[in-house]
């Protein structure tokens, strides 16, 4: 059932027919070098999880990586990033440094926000990174509130605010796009569609499964787009870039997309197959079939592919290392940045 | 037989107001809905319905004239075939309006014989207003206020809203936004004048969605914007408190100092009148509890001016509970160019040997006048007004305590886990040994607020509670 309805897109180009921006042999590398980096980041989180080494929650974004490296590639230097928990892929997208994310996951001191954030909570002022929110939906409205800064600057700055078909049943949601379609603020909704809230499939939590759809009540205008395929979301992500550019107002790209380990690491998954997963992975998996294409275009070969993957594999094992022996936050870091 | 209509109340917390103009004249026939006059309060313009039929006898209350009692006689009116001359039938029940049919005027206050052409402006507040300016007098200046400083007399509504006039002109990235802040003027008029001066960029009004627009308020203050956010009473701020603590509270600590949120939460906390448990609550204690903001909750209107203007420059999220009924009160305000408190510090309000009274917002009305009633058994109270909740100025009641011996702090908020209750463990634990009695909490009752006027009287503090409170520690009964 969710494996077929991931498949299926019910509205392409609901934006209109604007030409995508060409995706040239630089960009389309790009894509898979990125999308490769957050593969490898989160498979190395997984395991330093199952070492001990992370605690808490921690939520992998593998198989969903198309989304916010297709979406990443299209912001200014202005634009703002906001997400929930499912945040790491967003970071490394963001142009964080994996070291200091990793570091965050392991609670160290080399950590974004110094081991006092964890996975869920990690910021970057430098890179436009808002966090890594931990509570299901509250972003929404944050990220609302970015584009109302930027329309009340009027510096045309965009804020990209991702959340997910969960997410999309929290009532703050529906307040924040009544808000942003009413002033007309810069942002787009991001909603990531990977199919499930925790256990729960999108068809047994949502009377309207269609997300693009989640706006007509506000007037705000939505697109759905194939979240396995790189570059139909970066083709769907520029034109709703511009339409926020443009001062039309907010904007909903649903992306269909799927996670492919459970919701958090304790998560047995015992709501869907393994065949359901087998599958996607088989056949719709975004990195693989980037990888096709870049052989099939001559951009690359199947040995440049692995030179790729060799050298993301020695970033990583350096993140995890530096995670691994970056000391302990000093105890006075208990006390320090509660207040200003 | 004749009858008197009465002046309406025209909201839970009115008490006096402008008769601005008579609809009817002496002669006229009504019936019930007809307008009879319109009446002005510092909130609003409203139109009063007649409610019975008859014949206007005599206009008591001239038009245009100010700070008329609620339930005051204004008009006679007579029944068929009477002239003006019939004797009047008291006790006649006060008008409803149609206003906000908040039921009968509040009848403690009474038909009061004062004279109508009282003008409002003079008058500190109707109740005692006279004693507790005595008492204020003894009040030392504040250290930021130079000497031979000039006073303007004012009310604490017009003080919230010059503080945030004087900041947003002063910070460009300062606006406000709330329900009704904009075209309405502010659901209690504290934004009076905000739009017509600064424009709808600036003073925004919002749907009715706390937590939508808290959440977008503090969005905006991520981003380096100085949003103060009104919610039209912190009742409605449950609704938003996830954004409130969750993000606004925390993401400092959480970002490792990296980001921050300077914005001001505000508006009324605390029961007003009659408007029942899900409007009446006091929310001091919850948000004192939270570290990452700061809670302030003036009582005068100095301290409202120089702390608000401090909440907006602060970098930290600030939570500033108002008080609905303190807003028409009248007091002094340094006239000066900037005037700035620092957040955090008490003030000792009135100097005394015998008992540390602790209070903060209305409360510190009442503590006012308990040591009125107080010096008049020869119970010396030194008044401690917290004027900031977090960070918690204890220093200050730990030092009066010392001289006192004796402590009793008052609240409207509910006993457990209270203001009071923390004011009590500090100073158990800091000044142990000059306690010559056990710290006394006076608090609301420890139930929902009930509608009935006697239970919601008896679930509030009085003055009478903190005397006999008083008089318990000084073991004089």
């Amino acid at each position: 059932m969710a494996d077929a309805a991931a498949g299926q897109i019910t509205n392409p180009g609901a934006l209109g027919a604007a030409a995508p921006p060409a995706v040239d042999a630089a960009l389309s590398l790009k894509f898979y070098k990125d999308m490769l980096l957050i593969r490898r980041f989160e498979e190395k989180a997984g395991q330093l999880y199952g070492m001990g080494l992370i605690g808490g929650f921690c939520h992998l974004y593998i198989g969903q990586e198309a989304v916010v490296v297709g979406m990443q590639a299209l912001v200014g230097p202005k634009d703002q990033l906001i997400t929930a928990y499912r945040d790491h892929g967003h970071m490394l997208a963001s142009g964080m440094d994996p070291r200091g994310v990793m570091a965050e996951l392991t609670g160290r001191s080399g950590g974004y926000s110094r081991g006092k954030g964890g996975s869920m909570h990690m910021f970057s002022r430098e890179k436009n990174f808002y966090g890594g929110h931990g509570i299901v939906g509250a972003q929404v409205p944050i990220g609302t509130g970015l584009a109302f800064a930027n329309r009340y600057r009027g510096d045309g700055a965009v804020s990209l605010t991702y959340f997910g078909d969960g997410a999309a049943n929290q009532g703050q949601v529906y307040e924040s796009f009544n808000m942003a379609e009413l002033w007309k603020l810069p942002v787009v909704y991001i909603i990531e569609n990977n199919q499930y809230a925790m256990g729960t499939a999108v068809s047994r939590a949502s009377a309207e499964t269609e997300f693009h759809r989640r706006g007509v009540s506000f007037n705000i205008p939505g697109e759905q787009a194939d979240g396995m395929d790189v570059e139909a979301v970066y083709a769907a992500g520029h034109k709703a870039i511009e339409w926020c550019r443009a001062g039309k107002g907010p904007i909903i790209l649903e992306m269909k997309t799927y996670r492919y380990r459970g919701h958090s690491m304790s998560d047995p998954a015992k709501y869907r197959s393994r065949e359901e997963v087998q599958e996607v992975r088989e056949k719709r998996d975004p990195i693989d079939h980037l990888g096709h294409k870049l052989i099939d275009r001559g951009t690359a070969t199947a040995d440049d592919l692995k030179a790729i993957d060799k050298e993301i594999r020695q970033v990583v094992n350096n993140a995890a290392e530096f995670a691994s022996e970056s000391p302990e936050p000093a105890p006075e870091e208990l006390y320090t940045d509660v207040y200003a | 037989m004749a009858s008197e209509i009465l002046m309406p109340a025209l909201s839970p917390t009115m008490e006096e107001g402008k008769l601005a103009k008579w609809l009817v004249k002496e002669g006229d026939e009504v019936r019930s809905g007809d307008i009879l006059a319109e009446i002005e309060t510092d909130k609003a313009t409203m139109e009063f319905e007649a409610v019975d039929e008859g014949r206007i006898g005599k206009i008591l209350v001239p038009e245009g004239t100010e700070g008329v009692k609620v339930n005051q006689p204004i008009a006679t009116l007579l029944a068929d075939g009477e002239d003006a001359s019939a004797a009047v039938a008291h006790k006649t029940p006060p008008s409803p309006t149609r206003a906000e049919s908040q039921g009968p005027a509040r009848t403690e206050e009474g038909a009061s014989a004062t004279p109508p052409s009282r003008p409002a402006a003079s008058d500190a507040r109707s109740r005692g207003g006279k004693e507790k300016e005595s008492v204020v007098a003894e009040v030392s200046a504040e250290p930021e206020v130079p000497e031979g400083t000039e006073f303007v007399t004012m009310t604490v509504r017009e003080a919230l809203r010059d503080a945030m006039a004087e900041e947003m002109r002063r910070d460009p990235d300062v606006f406000l936004m709330g329900e009704e802040v904009a075209q309405y003027q502010g659901a209690y008029k504290v934004s009076q004048g905000l739009l017509e001066e600064f424009g709808e960029r600036r003073v925004i009004d919002t749907p009715i969605t706390e937590h939508g627009f808290t959440g977008l308020g503090v969005g905006a203050g991520f981003a380096g914007l100085k949003p103060v956010v009104e919610f039209m009473t912190f009742n409605f701020a449950m609704q938003a408190i996830d954004q409130i603590i969750n993000s606004a509270a925390k993401t400092r600590y959480m970002s490792g100092g990296q980001m921050h949120c300077p914005i001001v939460f505000r508006g009324p906390n605390g029961p007003a009148s009659r408007v029942g448990a899900q409007h009446s609550q006091d929310y001091s204690s919850w948000y004192a509890h939270v570290p990452g903001v700061k809670v302030i909750a003036p009582y005068f209107a100095a301290d409202a001016k120089g702390l608000l203007k401090a909440a907006i420059r602060d970098p930290n999220p600030v939570i500033f509970l108002e008080n609905e009924i303190v807003y028409g009160r009248t007091f002094p305000v340094p006239k000066l160019d900037d005037f700035v408190l620092p957040i955090g510090k008490a003030r000792v309000v009135k100097q005394g040997r015998d008992v540390t009274l602790v209070a903060h917002s209305i409360c510190v009305g009442q503590i006012l006048e308990a040591a009125e009633a107080l010096a008049k058994e020869g119970i010396d109270a030194e008044l401690i007004d917290l004027r900031t909740l977090r960070p918690l100025d204890t220093a200050t009641v730990i030092e009066s305590v010392k001289k006192t011996n004796r402590l009793v702090t008052v609240e409207q908020g509910w006993p457990i886990c209270s203001i009071g209750s923390e004011v009590a463990a500090q100073v158990v634990a800091e000044a142990f040994d000059y306690l010559d009695a056990p710290p006394t909490k006076v608090t609301g009752k420890d139930v929902p607020m009930p509608y009935a006027a006697n239970l919601e009287k008896l679930a509030l503090p009085t003055v009478e509670d903190i005397v006999a409170a008083v008089k318990a520690v000084c073991y004089r009964s």
